[in-house]
């Protein structure tokens, strides 16, 4: 028998060795030397340990704190503590009951008084897993007998058949293999704990149509003729037909599973099957996982008609598509197992049949008898722990649990691996690995915005950069509030994920940077630019701004003589000119076809900067001569607005080409009245204002 | 020197740490062991740096390991001291912290001086 494990908390190294020395024949014993170390240890092996002797003072998290999370996690109604103590005050004992603690054990430690609670302790709990599990096996009898009745009713026909019987057995036994491994493998087909166990059951119906088939050609020993052939393929529409004819039971998922599986169970994935020549995954999954389970054990199983090949061939037919053509995914579900299935075959039923339905209903009783949790559901609760982490881990998030008092944030391994920091982080918010990984700002504002929930309104939505493994990516954190039940609510946690959307959120960025930007030129686009010089001006009230339009002279005769590319070349010059002779700071943007607007803020002066662009553009491009009008408007002349600016602007470049062109205008009240040169471009393209 | 006058050396009980460990070679490995504890030098660098909470909880361990060892000279002065540091700082802290130096040091000579003789 495998030693029952304690877990020993305690700082002082000698204390823990004192005890282990007592205990350790007897007990395996896992040291911890502070509470985070134990919290840590009882994440892992939970289901693992028989007993916890836990001390109260230690450094990172003391041993009200461990009884704390134990409680929250509910390991406490499954792992008992005996509280190592000095302290005899009764309010701390009062506490440590209240918390969950069965019993003490005071120092100095007393080789007896300890050796007898342990003991003790661990019998009590052992005696009520006893009662518990006795109560499971009743159950779980009964739901035997009735798999029983169905098995002896399919054992007719094949006694019929003279065949030994193990058939259905090994049936049952191969889909329940097949499936597990199935379900382990994809969730494509949703297949649940309780359609396992229904669809094996529902395995040994497979040939029940058998019955209606002429003993002489069911038990001929040779090849069967090609009339006797069709005969004998009669026998799955016949089964499903018994079925479908029960006066009883049509609407129980059983007798549901049952008919698929005997009419669709000579189904081929290509469609070249019986009856109905069902193709993919048009043939329900419990009969292509019967199919396969029944022509693996024909194969392996002496018949009336050949000798049993070995389990190799068996696999090797079946691989190479000599027996029927599968679901890909079966075969590789077959690979994958192949090598346990000679022995789980020879376990014969190894009592898993039908075990985590039995599982359930006999955790519905527990609760109802207000017993504690069998060792059977724990076993179960491991297996959606371990389902829960595995889909977990593929599915590229990191899931994590936090609770303000102890201020604690808890991380699956593989996740804290990732990060580079520990499972189990005491205040966090004071954490340099935290706040390295999320930074204080993000921290700070999530915990505000789980503060801000309510009980009917509990989740946050966040999202932020992680900086990780020397690179930083984005993710968005969904985090659920957990509000105690009482009365007004108190904040008691949160659960939630960071799922990476940092490709989809480049995309997004890249998408926005080329939504604002003209693509030729690279500036800005003008529905962009009046966005910023809105955000800019609005940033600084009362700032002196002057919006500044520039028009290519005669650009039409470039485009004309020179061809498009041509003109595209110069406005990309333009562009480059207008770049270099700005500020960072201001708004540089492509308007209209050979219209560009500038924004520029201005503290002296605004003439010379003015002067400076328009000398700097003024020119020649590969001897095409490039000449300029500007028509500028000050925020402080006409006002402070974009729509009033950029009007302005364009009546005084209006001024500046009736003016002959090649020059620069400020806007003044006598332009009031002028034409919008932008307006009139067309026409300035077709000839003279 | 014998384990039990180890014992009337330090200050401790023999027959007590004896009647609950229930063998000699477990309280001699302990004994021993007690050496390489470094609880005290845990308390000496905090007490010094001002780390009143640490410096509780290595008189703490102390204590506990005191009980455990039945050392009842050292096990009532760093008792004293934990609950002179119990609620951070106390002036009798000082001078409780001397009697707990100078207990410490006299168990240490004893079973070092324990030590040297089994070794020989």
């Amino acid at each position: 028998m495998r030693k029952q494990k304690i877990l020993i908390v305690d700082d002082s190294e000698m204390n823990r060795s004192i005890l282990a020395d007592m205990l350790g024949k007897e007990y395996e014993i896992i040291e911890a030397e502070d509470g985070i170390e134990a919290v840590t240890i009882l994440k892992k092996q939970e289901s693992e340990i028989s007993l916890v002797l836990l001390d109260v003072v230690m450094p990172r998290m003391d041993g009200f704190e461990v009884l704390e999370v134990m409680n929250q996690s509910n390991w406490i109604e499954n792992i008992p503590v005996i509280m190592i103590s000095a302290e005899n005050g009764s309010a701390q004992i009062q506490k440590a009951y209240d918390l969950g603690v069965v019993d003490f054990i005071t120092r100095p430690f007393d080789a007896l008084i300890v050796h007898r609670r342990v003991v003790n302790t661990i019998l009590l709990y052992a005696k009520q897993q006893k009662l518990i599990e006795m109560v499971a096996d009743q159950i779980y009898e009964s739901e035997q007998r009735k798999t029983m009745m169905i098995d002896i009713l399919s054992h007719i026909v094949e006694f019929r058949n003279g065949e030994s019987g193990v058939h259905i057995l090994h049936v049952r036994i191969l889909t329940e293999l097949f499936l597990k491994h199935l379900a382990e493998q994809t969730e494509e087909y949703h297949i649940s704990p309780e359609e396992i166990s229904l669809i094996s059951t529902a395995s040994a119906l497979h040939d029940i149509g058998k019955i209606s088939i002429d003993d002489k050609i069911l038990n001929k020993p040779g090849k069967l003729t090609p009339e006797e052939f069709e005969i004998m393929k009669g026998h799955s529409l016949a089964g499903a037909e018994i079925l479908e004819n029960l006066q009883f039971y049509q609407q129980e998922p059983l007798v549901k599973t049952a008919y698929e599986i005997c009419r669709w169970h000579h189904e081929r994935y290509d469609g070249r099957g019986y009856p109905d020549g069902l193709a993919g995954d048009d043939i329900p999954i419990s009969a292509q996982i019967v199919a396969l389970a029944d022509v693996y054990d024909a194969l392996t199983s002496d018949r009336v008609y050949k000798k049993a090949f070995s389990h190799e061939t068996a696999i090797e037919m079946i691989m190479d598509g000599k027996c029927g053509v599968f679901n890909p995914l079966l075969l590789e579900c077959l690979s994958d197992v192949a090598d346990t299935l000679k022995t789980e075959l020879s376990n014969g039923l190894s009592g898993s049949v039908n075990q985590r339905e039995i599982w359930n209903t006999t955790q519905e009783m527990l609760y109802n008898e207000e017993l504690i949790v069998s060792e059977r559901s724990l076993r179960l609760l491991d297996y959606e722990r371990m389902k829960y982490n595995f889909f977990a881990s593929m599915a590229d998030e990191i899931q994590f649990e936090y609770t303000p008092s102890p201020p604690m944030l808890t991380l699956s391994g593989l996740d804290a691996q990732k990060l580079g920091m520990d499972e189990v982080v005491m205040d966090p918010s004071n954490n340099e690995d935290v706040m390295r990984i999320l930074g204080r700002d993000a921290w700070k504002k999530i915990c505000d915005l789980l503060h801000n929930t309510s009980p009917a309104y509990p989740i946050v939505k966040y999202e932020c950069k992680l900086h990780y493994n020397g690179q930083e990516r984005w993710y968005r954190i969904i985090t659920r509030a957990i509000w105690s039940e009482s009365e007004p609510p108190e904040f008691s946690g949160a659960i939630g994920k960071a799922v990476d959307i940092h490709d989809s959120q480049t995309k997004m960025e890249e998408l926005e940077q080329r939504a604002a930007h003209d693509g030729l030129t690279g500036l800005l686009n003008q529905a962009y630019a009046k966005e910023r010089i809105l955000g800019r001006m609005a940033e600084n009230p009362g700032g002196s701004f002057a919006l500044v339009i520039c028009d290519l002279d005669h650009f039409k005769s470039a485009n004309d003589n020179y061809g498009h590319h041509f003109g595209d070349c110069v406005l990309k010059h333009i562009a480059s000119k207008l770049c270099q002779n700005t500020r960072e700071d201001d708004i540089v943007a492509r308007v209209g076809g050979d219209e560009f607007l500038v924004l520029l803020e201005y503290t002296d002066e605004i003439e010379p900067v003015i002067q400076r662009i328009f000398d700097s553009l003024t020119g020649t491009y590969e001897e095409f001569p490039i000449s300029i009008s500007m028509g500028v408007a000050q925020a402080d002349v006409v006002g402070f607005s974009y729509d009033v600016l950029f009007h302005a602007a364009d009546q005084a470049l209006y001024a500046a080409k009736r003016n002959g062109r090649k020059q620069y205008r400020f806007y003044d009240a006598s332009m009031q009245d002028m034409f919008s040169a932008i307006s009139s471009i067309d026409s300035d393209k077709n000839g003279e204002i | 020197m014998t384990l039990q006058e180890c014992y009337e050396a330090l200050g401790g009980d023999y027959e007590d740490v004896l009647g609950r460990l229930r063998s000699e070679q477990l309280v001699k490995k302990f004994v021993l062991k007690f050496l390489d504890d470094g609880s005290y030098n845990s308390l000496y660098v905090s007490f010094d740096q001002k780390d009143y909470n640490e410096a509780f909880r290595a008189a703490h361990t102390i204590k506990g390991m005191c009980q455990n060892l039945s050392f009842t000279k050292l096990q009532e002065s760093s008792s004293l001291l934990t609950e002179a540091l119990r609620d951070g700082y106390n002036p009798e802290a000082d001078s409780l912290m001397e009697q707990v130096t100078e207990d410490y040091q006299r168990a240490i000579d004893a079973i070092h001086s324990f030590q040297s003789e089994i070794e020989e």
